[in-house]
């Protein structure tokens, strides 16, 4: 076996309430390294891209990369693959916090869910010992209950649980799964897939070990990546001293903060919710991932008068002292994006989100979309129920709950804003690709994002190509971001190197701080496979394209590359961007060229040869 | 004195680097059930809390196994001798931390024994909350006993009710 791997795979049927212990495809393990390429392989194999996500014949799989488990800096990563529920695409979710490192300790590199169970269960996996276990009393409860009662209904302490919320039980189309009770696979709604099975959890408890090929050699590699990561302003410092919302400020800055839905760029209050304000005023700890040296992860209090004032009625119970979060994204989306400026409310909102399992960003874009129309008055307190004006953090926190539980407007919000936008007439509203809401970065200020949104495989996306890396931040060369010039290149480049970097184990966040080549010794060590930087990108490569093939058979191809008018057409109004559009037109012809696709962005059969997809 | 841990737990994110690296050194994997330092994620109270052996002067181990199998090192480490360890467990009773551990694999005790003076988990740690330094080994466990065998003498000397 290669190192890194266990060998064995489990197979879950729900239907027929099976499990079945498999051998690993170890060509496809070298081929697509692991994670979401390993993933992609094993759903073009056995999925069938045309079927509705919520089908008992979409699959759900959870896999691990090499890496995932061993102390690699941030080898905390398992990938979620499935059809998304909110984009119909496929889709790659993926979490950090112990579920991934717990399975592998189990004994498995992937779980593949299939089917849908006659009534709600959850899978109990402890070493050898797997089963399926009644779930009913745990339907309706938050992820921090489920976790709490699963742990002790086993009376094995130490398990870690993956589970989802209200909000994937009752389908809403961003749920989540969450695990370690704030690590969420968070986006496309992977969690409402898993509710469409009555899945309720996962619960893993492992004692065994990951091995490797070559321990020592990884040993000295992990050495030099833990020193470089210790060398760079944004994984020594930045990172862990601010979190992901030491951005807010850097990007309002630029002019490229959505606001109101998308109708500015520049947020007035962002300094009130910004990293600094955050670390200042409401940060406990920082918390880390499993083997995370850079401990991003934010551990935040509400002051007392707060924490009364945003009382919700089905909200569990209130964190004793303190939960995680907001992140960069969810405090843009829920913040920003919905004029909100008030920090208590969307630390109250982001935890409300973790506890009823569902994706901040979607969330957050969604109820933008819904104050846009409610403030252009498409739609009134009648249908709302409430004034959903830009800026209510008190509307934020309600709708939050309303819409993981499908009540009354929530049962709308909970569709996303696509389809929200399209049933009230107003399409144009919509601030998305692929029926994914955009995250936090206007790509008429920053370029290369919309052309990375644009083709993004599972729709609007900042983790697949995160260019704002050179054309904000300067990493690993300072671009113009608003310029067009090299960005088909650039786009290219950090699609298929953050495909092979998402199939390790790692997360990508480590990348602000070293390159693929500084993560190459390490895969290489642990795998014993001799990965080169030529091939380990040409795996990058493999995974963009198949998972482009398996949209143009789910009807998601190139016609699908499009952004919306707004950021094509209208100029942006003020602000250190102002006037700008997004050039998409200009990029889209030189970036098929590049990719090898026809000029409509066809995958060629040629291509399809070179990479070993034919 | 000599050379011991001093563990800060407001330092410690919870990455549990140091749990890998003392596994890696027991066992040539990544195996965090066989650390020998642990962490607790209190993630209610926001605390993350690496615990391990004290090396106590007491030594309740030491005094609790009746083969003598613990023994103390050249760097002052309680340390399991394995070829004299019968596994009979009284030591993981004894440890008044619960820092001893029972391996299944050798149906023997094990326990940090400072991995004869460069412990793994110092140099693992991106934070530095666990440190090694000249210290006193703890005795915190001297004046409570002292307390409970006082009170013990009184009770039995008022007739013991
Ligand atoms: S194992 Fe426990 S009893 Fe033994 S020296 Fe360490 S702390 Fe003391
Ligand atoms: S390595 Fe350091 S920061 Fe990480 S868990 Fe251990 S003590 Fe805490």
């Amino acid at each position: 076996m290669i190192g890194g791997w266990t060998g064995r795979i489990l197979r879950v049927n729900l239907t027929r309430g099976t499990i079945k212990k498999e051998a690993l495809r170890e060509d496809w393990a070298r081929d697509y390294v692991g994670g979401r390429g390993l993933g992609a392989r094993y759903l073009w194999e056995e999925g069938d891209p045309t079927v509705d996500p919520f089908s008992p014949k979409n699959k759900l799989l959870f896999v691990t990369g090499p890496l995932t488990g061993t102390n690699a800096s941030c080898g905390a990563r398992y990938m979620v693959v499935t059809k998304g529920a909110l984009t119909g695409a496929i889709t790659t979710s993926n979490s950090g916090g112990h579920w991934g490192p717990e399975l592998k300790f189990a004994g498995y590199d992937m779980v593949i869910v299939e089917g849908r169970a006659p009534r709600p269960v959850y899978l109990w996996i402890h070493n050898d010992e797997v089963e399926l276990r009644p779930a009913e009393h745990l339907w309706g409860k938050g992820v921090w209950d489920t976790e709490e009662i699963i742990r002790k209904e086993s009376g094995v302490p130490d398990t870690i649980v993956a589970s989802i919320g209200p909000a994937g039980e009752n389908l809403v189309r961003f749920a989540a799964i969450l695990n370690d009770l704030h690590r969420a696979a968070g986006r496309s709604g992977v969690g409402a897939v898993m509710g469409s099975k009555l899945l309720k959890a996962i619960a893993v408890r492992g004692t065994g070990g990951v091995r490797l090929a070559d321990a020592r050699g990884f040993m000295a590699a992990s050495w030099a990546m833990k020193a470089k990561l210790k060398a760079s302003a944004v994984t020594a410092e930045g990172l862990p001293i601010y979190g992901t919302e030491v951005l807010v400020n850097v990007i309002n800055e630029h002019g490229a903060l959505p606001t109101r839905n998308h109708q500015q760029t520049v947020f007035e209050d962002a300094e009130g919710m910004s990293g600094e304000t955050l670390t200042e005023t409401r940060l406990v700890a920082n918390k880390a991932c499993f083997a995370c040296t850079i401990a991003c992860g934010r551990v935040t209090k509400l002051p007392g008068e707060a924490a009364g004032k945003f009382l919700v009625n089905t909200h569990p119970r209130n964190w004793q002292i303190a939960g995680e979060g907001p992140e960069y994204e969810n405090a843009w989306a829920m913040g920003a994006d919905c004029g909100i400026g008030d920090l208590d409310a969307l630390i109250k909102a982001n935890w409300l989100c973790n506890d009823l399992g569902m994706d901040p960003i979607s969330f957050g874009a969604t109820l933008a979309a819904a104050m846009e129309l409610y403030e252009k008055e498409v739609i009134t307190n009648s249908l709302t129920g409430r004034p959903l004006r830009f800026g209510s953090g008190e509307a934020l926190v309600a709708m939050a709950e309303q819409t993981a539980y499908r009540q009354g407007f929530g049962d709308l919000l909970a569709e996303g804003s696509k389809r929200l936008t399209a049933r009230f007439g107003h399409p144009e509203f919509f601030m998305g690709v692929r029926g994914q809401e955009f995250p936090a970065y206007d790509s008429r200020a920053i370029q290369g994002m919309g052309l990375g949104y644009a083709t993004s495989n599972r729709g609007a996306c900042h983790l697949k190509s995160y260019t704002v890396s050179p054309e904000i931040l300067g990493i690993p060369k300072k671009m113009d971001p608003h310029s067009t010039e090299g960005k088909a290149e650039i786009t290219k480049i950090f699609q298929d190197i953050t495909s092979a970097v998402d199939s390790t184990g790692l997360c990508v966040f480590l990348t602000f701080g070293v390159g693929l080549e500084d993560m190459l010794p390490q895969l290489v060590a642990a795998t014993g496979v001799p990965y080169s930087l030529a091939s380990l990108t040409q795996a990058g490569e493999r995974i963009w394209n198949l998972e482009r093939l398996w949209n143009e058979r789910a009807g998601l191809g190139q016609g699908h590359d499009q952004l919306p008018k707004r950021i094509t057409e209208e100029p942006i109004p003020s602000g250190p961007a102002k006037g700008l559009v997004n050039k998409l037109g200009e990029m889209l012809p030189e970036y098929y060229r590049l990719r090898g696709w026809t000029e409509t962005g066809e995958v060629t059969l040629q291509k399809r040869k070179d990479l070993g997809l034919a | 004195m000599a050379k011991q841990l001093r563990i800060i737990p407001e330092k410690c994110t919870g990455c549990i680097q140091c749990e890998l690296a003392c596994s890696f050194v027991q066992t040539g994997r990544f195996q965090p059930a066989r650390a020998l330092i642990r962490v607790h994620l209190f993630d209610d109270q926001a605390s993350y809390a690496p615990y391990t052996c004290f090396q106590c002067d007491e030594a309740w181990c030491m005094t609790a196994c009746p083969v003598n199998a613990i023994t103390i090192s050249a760097v002052t480490a309680k340390v399991v001798v394995e070829a004299l360890c019968v596994g009979c467990g009284l030591c993981t009773i004894a440890c008044p931390y619960g820092t001893v551990w029972h391996n299944p694999d050798s149906e023997k005790a094990v326990k940090c024994d400072l991995c004869g003076g460069d412990p793994a988990c110092v140099r693992a740690c991106p934070t530095a909350a666990i440190t090694y330094l000249e210290t006193a080994a703890a005795d915190w466990l001297g004046p409570w006993a002292d307390d409970l065998n006082r009170s013990l003498r009184e009770m039995q000397a008022g007739g013991g009710q």
